[in-house]
């Protein structure tokens, strides 16, 4: 249940090209800013078009440019958890979990509400809008609101990059938990050598 | 207490006011979406024909529409087929409103689709909501205040619409007699002064709770779209 990706996409004068496979775990996307990281985990989400290539997840071509294969972003299941949270402001942290779970067909769920909330220990926040939480507490519900989305992958953009220090360790330990005890594959980006070390299984440098 | 007299040209004012409104408003909420979303040159183009009613006379704008909704116009006599006349009708009253304050709704509905965050409307994508979910349950609801802003706000400006009215449709009591229209009929009456002053009264009344309205909506809008995040 891994994700293979191969893709080339120019952007002006910069080529990003990638190519590996990796299997359950976290996979780390290891490199300085602009070398186009965030646009790889775009490319996975369907958020952004590669130039060419194949993108499968869990067994399923997201993208493949020889067969013509492009699925829309709200058909690929990769639950991605932005650097700025992206909550929707208008509505509350319940709402923001239960928006992925309510358009999911039942048999892709495989958490409920009161699972993610006893696992992030988000479940006092439920009946609070996004402006309330801190940046920690809207990490988590962005987090939540992935799982419960019925990802069968996480793509992470630098979540830790906006959080002070004792919020990083909080997470981090989340996420850890994520790879180990939820088994789900992750796609994790981020421009901090410790912090990829600490996480990764494979670290996949681009410059 | 406001006459009986009073009380028809202010209920005739909201009629004619509420129809403009309401129906232009689909209309205006497209445009205004092609406006914010498009990306072709050609919207330069369209943008500049949105705003001619802001910057024409009035009385031109009255013009054109006779021209085009006259007895002997092209969609005069498309209509007049149907059974529909707007010639010195209060229908006809409602249609230059709308025309008059079809700018002002397009200029803030435009605002206020383009205030949202369109980050917002690609993390609902990965979430699984089609492009048409992302519209109805993000995009709508957060330009909303500002959409509703743009409908008061056009309705204050129907109110207050006198040039292309009178040009398109004349100055009939209890058809087309709308509060300017009637304020400016008693100001040629010389016994008219007390009506001018009750009828200007509530003119100011009308557009100040209208604009009052429409800032607390704007205000609602920026703490959703900007204020959302920082809290974070």
């Amino acid at each position: 249940m891994g994700i293979e990706i191969d893709v080339t996409l120019r952007r002006g004068d910069a080529l990003i090209a990638t190519r590996f496979a990796s299997e359950a775990g976290l996979t780390a996307l290891f490199g300085p800013s602009g070398a186009g990281k965030t646009s790889v985990l775009d490319m996975v989400a369907g958020l952004l078009r590669p130039d060419a290539g194949r993108i499968v997840v869990g067994g399923q071509v997201l993208f493949d440019s020889a067969a013509g294969i492009d699925l829309a972003p709200e058909q690929r299941r990769c639950g991605y958890v932005f650097q700025d949270y992206r909550l929707f402001p208008h509505k509350s942290v319940e709402a923001n979990l239960l928006y992925g779970w309510r358009l999911s067909a039942p048999e892709q769920r495989w958490i409920s509400l009161p699972e993610v909330c006893s696992f992030l220990g988000i479940g006092h926040l439920l009946a609070r809008m996004p402006r309330q939480l801190s940046g920690g507490e809207a990490q988590r519900v962005a987090i939540g609101r992935a799982l419960l989305s019925g990802a069968r992958c996480l793509l992470m953009d630098e979540p830790l990059s906006s959080l002070d220090a004792a919020r990083r360790g909080e997470i981090m330990a989340l996420i850890e938990r994520i790879r180990d005890d939820l088994r789900l594959p992750i796609l994790y980006v981020s421009h901090d050598r410790a912090e990829v070390e600490r996480l990764a299984g494979r670290i996949i440098a681009l410059d | 207490m406001p006459s009986a007299q009073e009380l028809a040209i202010v209920a005739l004012s909201l009629k004619v006011s509420a129809v403009a409104i309401f129906g232009i408003a689909p209309l205006a909420f497209g445009v205004a979406w092609v406006l914010a979303r498009g990306r072709w040159a050609g919207l330069v183009v369209l943008d500049a024909v949105v705003h001619l009613p802001l910057v024409l006379p009035p009385v031109v704008v009255g013009w054109l529409l006779l021209l085009a909704f006259g007895a002997q116009g092209p969609l005069g006599r498309l209509l007049a087929d149907c059974g529909i006349t707007l010639m010195f009708r209060w229908t006809g009253a409602a249609l230059a409103s709308a025309v008059m304050a079809f700018p002002l709704m397009v200029r803030a509905m435009r605002l206020s689709i383009e205030a949202v965050d369109r980050r917002l409307e690609q993390a609902a994508r990965t979430l699984g909501a089609s492009r048409w979910r992302v519209f109805v349950s993000v995009t709508l609801p957060l330009a909303m205040p500002g959409v509703l802003a743009g409908l008061v706000l056009g309705f204050a400006r129907s109110l207050g619409e006198f040039g292309a009215t009178i040009t398109f449709v004349s100055n009939i009591p209890d058809e087309t007699q709308t509060l300017p229209l009637a304020i400016y009929a008693a100001l040629q009456t010389p016994s008219g002064d007390a009506l001018v002053t009750r009828l200007a009264l509530i003119s100011v009344t009308l557009s100040l709770a209208a604009l009052v309205v429409s800032e607390i909506l704007a205000r609602r809008m920026t703490r959703w779209n900007g204020g959302g995040r920082h809290g974070y």
